[in-house]
């Protein structure tokens, strides 16, 4: 890596690469990348994500085509595509489809964070990039959802704009100045839309690119946890490391083909998927008159949204949701094990670890129900468990983190 | 000039002149792009049209009969208008334990409404129709030991969306994630059928700031 590459080729190329430093490009990135040989099926999600983004970008310019921002025109305009535009349901769609499966692969992306300690020194800001696009995409695929103007997206937007409420002091003019009128309104639709189809994807594209950048300083992590740039054969290059073109392209494209095949499968044969993706009341339009029986995000927000509303003060509940939101960023500090990977780490921190994911899908299930006094008493007991995981973590990992880790990675050849 | 060819001593740099010009022509900067994002994030306040729309709105009440409740729009914000019955208002006084804020005094309500009713005329019932928790709609359960909602109820509303509670004055009850009253706008009665919203009594023109 950084070595500088002599150009091969034709004349064109020789002439381009003078300009453009193409092949210097190529090799920097991809065949000079040398990443670790022993990737699992976890590694997968980082170019899948990539994927998404390319797909939610060029559908949602489709899209973009046909819909009309505006109280009057939004959800007629987004009826409109599905039934009238050629192929506009597919279009429309793939870009809802697409918002879930970008919170299902980038949740498995963090997944193998947790796992295999991805964000421990030297990752940190690799982490905390990661965090940043995260919470850009939980605002992209918010002010998404306002867009079609339907009862939910109405009533999601006034129940999510008014957390910022309980801010002391100046939560009701924030409010308002979010919303630009008195109650969610026609500027306020048309704001998110600016936002969603401008500001945020610049963001979240600056902030990718951010995210590959530090990547390639620090090198991808692996499952066993262990540095390869620590073992360098005779060529500089590290022995249990291999270039990521042609090895990972290749494997990112089996990837992508089994994802696509899930994919299509969702977007032909269930793209509401029972209401979780789309939900019901989303098909009528807009009524300030009348709020759905049984308001719940959609499922990438619902353990969050299943703290926020368990805890009997307005104030704390929103305290609780902005904490349970943001303790992933501190992750790296909190773990304070030598050694990265679950795999080389005792049983009390798979326990833990184990116990964070079961409460987290357990608070996302409870976060789609209805506020009913036994799924609240059950958030209620999932709360002090998942804010437990984040406390005990710095105990735990110190305690039982520090065994011996194999020399080199452990890898078996097929 | 005077001539350089002989002179090849660096001038001085006087470094503490040079700390000032930077710090001062990037202080100087910095004014000016917080001043220049003035008007951007001014832009997101409510248009001229949309606070005109939020002028004081005026309700008829002769067609509410007694236990009935009627929604109205003010600053595109629902207002429920009860009216209570004897029986209604007998049922405040049951409660006051179980109630977070049983005096009003956390919530938000114009003086005038601070009792008991929180109500000019303890008959009539004028509240914001938005939960005080995260603004969804509640809803009504007016009938007494309704169980479905919680034991002992004294009727009064319920918000469906996370579960908040409150009786027929509006006020939070204890287990809710509401932690105060719902909200009652200004107004008064310009006739005794005739309700004025957005306007406090013997202040006609005045109008409150807004909030959800």
């Amino acid at each position: 890596m950084g070595a500088v590459v002599e150009s091969k080729g034709g004349a064109f190329r020789t002439w381009l690469n003078k300009r453009l430093p193409v092949d210097q490009f190529v090799a920097d990135q991809l065949t000079g990348y040398y990443a670790p040989k022993n990737f699992n099926i976890w590694y997968f999600f980082g170019s899948l994500a990539l994927l998404v983004f390319v797909m939610q970008i060029v559908t949602g310019i489709f899209v973009t085509m046909h819909y009309k921002p505006g109280e009057a025109t939004a959800f007629n305009s987004v009826e409109y595509l599905m039934r009238e535009v050629p192929y506009g349901w597919l279009l429309r769609y793939l870009h809802s489809t697409g918002a879930s499966a970008f919170f299902v692969v980038v949740y498995l992306h963090m997944t193998r964070a947790l796992l295999y300690g991805s964000y421990k020194a030297p990752r940190e800001l690799l982490w905390i990039i990661g965090m940043l696009i995260y919470f850009a995409l939980m605002a992209e695929a918010f002010m998404g959802y306002v867009l079609p103007w339907g009862n939910m997206s109405f009533w999601g937007a006034q129940v999510i704009i008014n957390i910022f409420n309980t801010i002391p002091g100046i939560g009701p003019d924030l409010v308002e100045w979010i919303r630009g009128d008195y109650a969610v309104a026609d500027s306020t639709l048309n704001r998110f839309f600016s936002l969603h189809v401008i500001a945020m994807p610049f963001l979240l594209a600056l902030l990718i690119m951010l995210h590959l950048v530090a990547l390639r300083q620090v090198g991808s992590g692996n499952p066993d946890g262990i540095e390869i740039k620590e073992k360098l054969g005779a060529d500089g290059k590290p022995l249990d490391g291999i270039p990521f073109h042609p090895y990972y392209t290749l494997k990112d494209i089996v990837g992508v083909g089994v994802f696509l095949t899930l994919f299509a499968i969702v977007v032909f044969f269930a793209p509401t998927f029972g209401g979780l993706f789309l939900e019901h009341p989303n098909f009528e339009p807009a009524n300030p008159m009348s709020t759905p029986d049984h308001i719940a995000p959609t499922w990438y927000f619902t353990p969050y949204y299943a703290i926020l509303r368990a805890i009997p003060d307005q104030r704390l509940g929103a305290l609780a949701f902005a904490c349970s939101v943001l303790a992933f960023v501190f992750l790296p500090w909190l773990d304070r094990a030598k050694n990265k990977s679950i795999r080389y780490r005792g049983m009390a921190s798979k326990l833990l670890l184990g116990m964070f994911f079961v409460v987290f899908l357990t608070l996302m299930w409870l976060g789609l129900q209805p506020a009913e006094p036994a799924y609240v008493l059950m958030a209620r007991i999932c709360i002090p468990l998942y804010f437990a995981f984040f406390i005990l973590l710095p105990f735990v990992s110190k305690a039982d983190g520090n065994g011996p880790v194999p020399d080199r990675v452990t890898y078996h050849a097929h | 000039m005077s001539d350089h060819a002989a002179d090849d001593t660096v001038p001085e740099v006087d470094e503490s002149r040079r700390k000032f010009l930077v710090a001062a022509t990037a202080g100087t900067g910095a004014i000016g792009a917080v001043l220049t994002a003035v008007p951007f994030l001014a832009s997101w306040s409510p248009s001229e049209s949309a606070r005109a729309a939020g002028l004081p709105t005026e309700v008829d009440l002769s067609k509410i009969e007694p236990g009935q409740m009627a929604t109205f729009f003010w600053r595109k914000q629902p207002i429920y208008i009860v009216r209570r019955t004897p029986e209604m208002l007998a049922s405040l006084s049951t409660h006051d334990a179980e109630l977070k804020d049983a005096d009003s005094k956390e919530s938000e309500q114009p003086d005038y409404t601070k009792n008991q009713q929180r109500a000019l005329k303890p008959e009539w019932l004028v509240l914001k129709g938005t939960c005080t928790h995260l603004g969804c709609l509640p809803k009504t359960r007016f009938t007494a030991g309704d169980a479905t909602v919680m034991a002992n109820w004294p009727g009064g509303f319920f918000c469906p969306c996370h579960g908040s509670k409150f009786d027929l004055a509006g006020r939070v009850f204890q287990g809710s994630p509401a932690s105060v009253n719902l909200r009652v706008p200004p107004y008064s009665f310009k006739t005794d059928t005739m309700l004025v919203i957005g306007v406090d009594p013997a202040s006609a023109g005045k109008v409150e700031k807004g909030a959800a």
